[in-house]
């Protein structure tokens, strides 16, 4: 997954595309390609497995699988924190991750967040967003979907660091990937059936929206507002 | 304590003296009642779109103001509509966006609120009221509303979801259709999108 990645990353150096020429999306036209793939990929794996285990699971289970993998990302959202100069955070993260190993058994309660540490959202693309960073282009990757050059190289980062690549044997290992995937598309059920409804164009709305998001995200929720013209 | 009274009325008195709702207690009373009606009713839980809609239009509409929504959505574009076309203009995107929010409430109606305390100044006629959704295992989701003070209330000219704000997202979709196809474009477009989420809701039932 790796190798895909950089591949990509190599591959848009090169690649002509065409576009309606917004500056943020200079690869407009390679995007809509990896998109529409991902569109597919989607209606006929994701989407349909993601939508099974909302019907066959019942909301609480779907809590603790939520939360167990919430937990496992905890500690290196704390180091992203720290990364960030944000040490009180990161100390929470950490205190966090303790007592929901613990009192929270592995993981599957968020008896933190009832102790009024409220979870963070933290990952290397913000991390490098926070250092001073530029977006750089759009990208649409390959299942993973909307992205920009810093984001990714930051995706690339937080796939190394992820706990998941400490478990064996390696069939273990897929599984919880695969599990924590599907858990993940099951989330995002309700936000995508939104999106379907209120774009007139997907690609560009979809765009707009992460764009929007992250940089939301790198200054946690308060950024410098942006001024209607 | 005199004092403080008066300060408390100072506070209080921009708001009550027009009889009009604080913003944030107005966006309360509102999600509350909203939620708690939809929890009520077998029918919208069942799947009910056009229930779900027009009980929207009931309770929520009246506190969002359309025209400066459609306005910012726009941007540069809003000034090439005639009158008539800024009309119709409006009338679709109100309809496009009461669906979009008619589909989100679906989504997140079940999940708890957390109502933050308006950060604001008592003469204060463009405030942000802060909502937030709260999921366990999860980075709560923050929903912010911009308000504006009228003469008719406190409206609703923006909402921005987990950071991302409704109008401006719409903005480069707009703009590239005015573009392309112009303003009767956009309000073609409009106009087929709607058709077509009326249709598909029409199928489901």
């Amino acid at each position: 997954m790796r190798l895909l990645l950089s591949g990509i990353l190599l591959c848009l150096a090169g690649c002509a595309t065409t576009g309606d020429g917004d500056p943020r999306d200079p690869f407009e036209g390679w995007n809509r390609g990896v998109y529409k793939f991902n569109d597919k990929f989607d209606d006929y794996l994701a989407r349909p497995v993601a939508e099974t285990y909302e019907d066959w699971m019942p909301r609480e289970v779907r809590s603790r699988v939520r939360n167990f993998f919430g937990n496992l990302a905890d500690p290196f959202i704390g180091v992203n924190n720290l990364l960030q100069g944000k040490a009180s955070e990161a100390f929470d993260d950490w205190t966090r991750f303790i007592l929901n190993t613990t009192v929270g058994l592995v993981g599957i309660h968020d008896v933190a967040t009832d102790f009024g540490l409220e979870k963070h959202n933290e990952d290397f693309g913000q991390t490098f967003g926070r250092w001073g960073a530029g977006t750089g282009p759009y990208l649409v990757l390959p299942i993973f979907g909307s992205s920009n050059l810093r984001d990714g190289v930051g995706l690339a980062v937080d796939m190394v660091t992820d706990p998941m690549g400490e478990i064996h044997p390696i069939d273990a290992r897929n599984a919880a990937i695969a599990t924590r995937a599907v858990q993940t598309r099951a989330d995002l059920l309700g936000a995508s059936r939104v999106l379907e409804q209120a774009a007139l164009d997907r690609y560009v709305f979809q765009r707009d929206a992460y764009l929007q998001r992250r940089r939301s995200l790198v200054y946690d929720g308060r950024p410098p507002r942006e001024k209607f013209e | 304590m005199k004092a403080l009274l008066s300060l408390l009325a100072g506070l209080a008195l921009p708001f009550l003296a027009q009889g009009q709702e604080a913003p944030d207690a107005l966006v309360k009373t509102v999600t509350l009642e909203v939620v708690a009606l939809i929890a009520k009713d077998k029918e919208i839980q069942a799947g009910n779109r056009a229930k779900l809609i027009s009980l929207i239009d009931a309770k929520v509409l009246p506190h969002f103001n359309f025209q400066a929504m459609t306005q910012l959505a726009m941007g540069q574009s809003w000034n090439k509509a005639k009158p008539e076309q800024k009309k119709r203009l409006v009338a679709e995107f109100k309809t496009l966006l009461v669906r979009t929010y008619a589909s989100a409430l679906a989504a997140y109606s079940d999940e708890k609120f957390d109502f933050r305390p308006l950060r604001a100044r008592p003469n204060d006629t463009d405030v942000t009221v802060q909502v937030r959704v709260l999921q366990t295992g999860a980075q709560p989701v923050p929903i912010d509303y911009s308000m504006e003070k009228t003469p008719a209330g406190w409206k609703v000219y923006d909402v921005m979801v987990g950071g991302v704000s409704l109008v401006a997202n719409y903005r480069t979709e707009f703009n590239n259709v005015v573009r392309d196809s112009g303003v009767d474009g956009l309000i073609k477009s409009l106009d087929s999108k709607n058709r077509s989420l009326e249709a598909a809701g029409a199928a489901k039932k």
